[in-house]
């Protein structure tokens, strides 16, 4: 049995593999499957200052090896979230980083403002929805808007503070540069791929939003490449995700400069995919006779 | 328990009508907990997504499940080519079922196309104290009659072309019944028209109505919010989700 631990921002994670946010909600319909407890940790469904409706329907589309959604970020709002989930959340043994977004600058500042007083043990600030018109992806596709608001966010909160990137950038390691350099703690990446799917007999986009974000196991090379090059431009730590769907995958994306990694649309067809993961990495590492999962962290050897 | 995954063996397998297939599968703890209006997700070939597909039959007894489904695409297509002896990957049961009152002495089910497996239970609920409606779009494509007549129910059949029963839609057999005044719960599921048109004839009615309701799904248990659709509860409009608020509501609940 190796050691699966991890430290990210001074935060102990038991392992590194993380449910990513949306896919997880704030826990409760996976727990009826297995413990909460066996996760690294769980990223909760992203939150806004007021509850949201989110998108018309469909919201979901099948692409090769993938998938589209347009969930636009329905939630029910940081109160909410902070008293009927997050106690819940925190009663189990594992990380909670409540992932948060906003349409302005002032509701991320007001989001981690209300967190503040809470246990919740990380911040993971969205920067990078593709599927809301204000805000999201907006934030994160500008080196300008996106150091704005991290640096504003990390004046409210003292939290490890996360910042969660996009893909759908011209260079995602100068976004990166640009939120170490605001006060962010770490980052996390990619977030969804901005896609578009037509019904051919109709006309139509499958999707109601017209675009969705792409997710699944056909953007993990992207998600491989963003995690080793972002790794290699910022000092600080890399939570990678991506279409990971397999304990190897997890390992490869970790050897690119991932400190964890966060497991998405893999659950939707393997809804234990998490607990595998975890389990597969530690079979790796046996077979390989590697103590602890530190050390394969960036240890990818470019040519 | 409230729902389960595993991988579960097909004890039989039919083909009902062109295109349509009924599975019997092996699942004593999903069959135990299982109730009329409820649903299984599928998983199939290399597809990221599960295949939502309705219940069509309960026996806790022998601890089996029965689907029945249509090739819609290349999900359900993959599906349709499991045999006998082969195992199926299920994450079940989901969602939010019918109310079933034994109390209730008239009932009336409707199914149009494959909105009609989930009627099955409902049938073999209520016996002879239900009248099933059931619309196919032509002669080729009706499926169930034998199963529906064995519960003891009332059957009425329509196809839209006419050539088979009567030639019209669901709702004008239902709407001359309804008429009548004494049908205390009215369960329905079919294409979003005829749902629309049914719940109208209730609200007219003033009838008992759930419906279930279809949508592109991706986790199937209420965690990722992409089944949404459009309902009110206390003069309030909200997106509730097809896979844990329903797939079964109330009509009145409904915003078309």
């Amino acid at each position: 049995m190796a050691d699966l631990s991890v430290n990210i921002c001074g935060v102990d994670f038991k392992n590194p593999v993380i449910p990513a946010s949306g896919v997880f909600g704030y826990g409760r319909e996976y727990e009826e499957l297995f413990p909460l407890e066996k996760l690294g940790g769980i990223a909760t469904k992203g939150t806004t200052l007021n509850r949201r409706t989110g998108n018309l329907s469909p919201r979901i589309a099948e692409t090769p090896s993938g998938m589209l959604n347009s969930v636009g970020l329905q939630n029910p709002g940081i109160d909410h979230f902070i008293e009927k989930e997050l106690p819940n959340l925190l009663t189990k043994d594992t990380v909670i980083l409540a992932n948060i977004a906003g349409s302005t600058v002032e509701e991320c500042v007001k989001v981690a403002e209300k967190l503040e007083p809470t246990d919740v043990h990380m911040i993971e600030l969205n920067i990078s929805c593709p599927n809301v018109k204000q805000g999201g992806a907006a934030f994160g596709t500008d080196c300008g808007m996106a150091a704005e608001v991290v640096r504003n966010v990390r004046k409210a909160t003292s939290k490890p503070l996360v910042v969660k990137l996009s893909p759908n950038v011209t260079s995602i390691t100068d976004i990166a540069k640009a939120v170490e350099d605001a006060g962010a703690d770490a980052v996390s990446l990619i977030n969804t791929l901005l896609g578009m799917r037509i019904d051919i007999n109709t006309g139509r986009p499958v999707l109601r939003n017209n675009v969705g974000g792409m997710s699944g196991r056909a953007v993990f090379p992207i998600a491989v490449r963003m995690v080793w090059q972002v790794a290699n431009a910022v000092k600080i730590p890399v939570i990678g995700m991506g279409g990971v769907s397999s304990g190897r995958d997890a390992v490869e994306l970790m050897m690119a400069g991932a400190s964890a990694v966060q497991v998405g649309a893999a659950i939707f067809t393997d809804p234990y995919a998490p607990v595998k993961i975890i389990d597969e990495i530690n079979d790796f590492l046996d077979s390989k006779n590697i103590s602890s999962v530190r050390d394969i962290i960036g240890t990818v050897k470019p040519w | 328990m409230k729902y389960t995954q595993g991988k579960y063996l097909i004890l039989n397998k039919k083909t009902v009508a062109r295109e349509i297939y009924s599975f019997t599968i092996a699942c004593p703890e999903i069959a135990s907990v299982a109730t009329a209006g409820q649903f299984v997700h599928i998983r199939t070939g290399n597809f990221t997504l599960r295949r939502p597909v309705s219940i069509c039959g309960i026996d806790k007894a022998k601890g089996t499940l029965r689907i029945v489904f249509e090739i819609r695409g290349e999900g359900t297509a993959e599906i349709s080519r499991l045999n006998e002896g082969d195992v199926i990957d299920m994450l079940a049961p989901l969602g939010h079922g019918f109310t079933i009152n034994p109390d209730y002495k008239k009932v009336v089910l409707i199914g149009g196309g494959i909105g009609t497996p989930p009627m099955l239970p409902l049938a073999e609920a209520y016996g002879k104290n239900a009248t099933v409606i059931t619309g196919f779009r032509s002669a080729d494509a009706v499926i169930l009659q034998e199963d529906f007549r064995k519960t003891g129910a009332e059957t009425i059949l329509c196809t839209d072309d006419g050539s088979f029963g009567i030639h019209g839609f669901v709702t004008q057999p239902f709407a001359e019944i309804a008429a009548k005044g004494d049908i205390e719960a009215v369960y329905a599921c079919g294409p979003m028209p005829m749902l629309k048109g049914i719940s109208n004839i209730c609200r007219e009615n003033n009838i008992f109505c759930e419906i279930s309701l279809e949508e592109r799904m991706a986790c199937g248990i209420g965690a990722c919010l992409g089944c949404a659709c459009r309902t009110v509860k206390n003069d309030e409009e909200y997106f509730s989700h097809v896979c844990k608020d329903g797939p079964v509501f109330n009509a009145e609940e409904v915003l078309w």
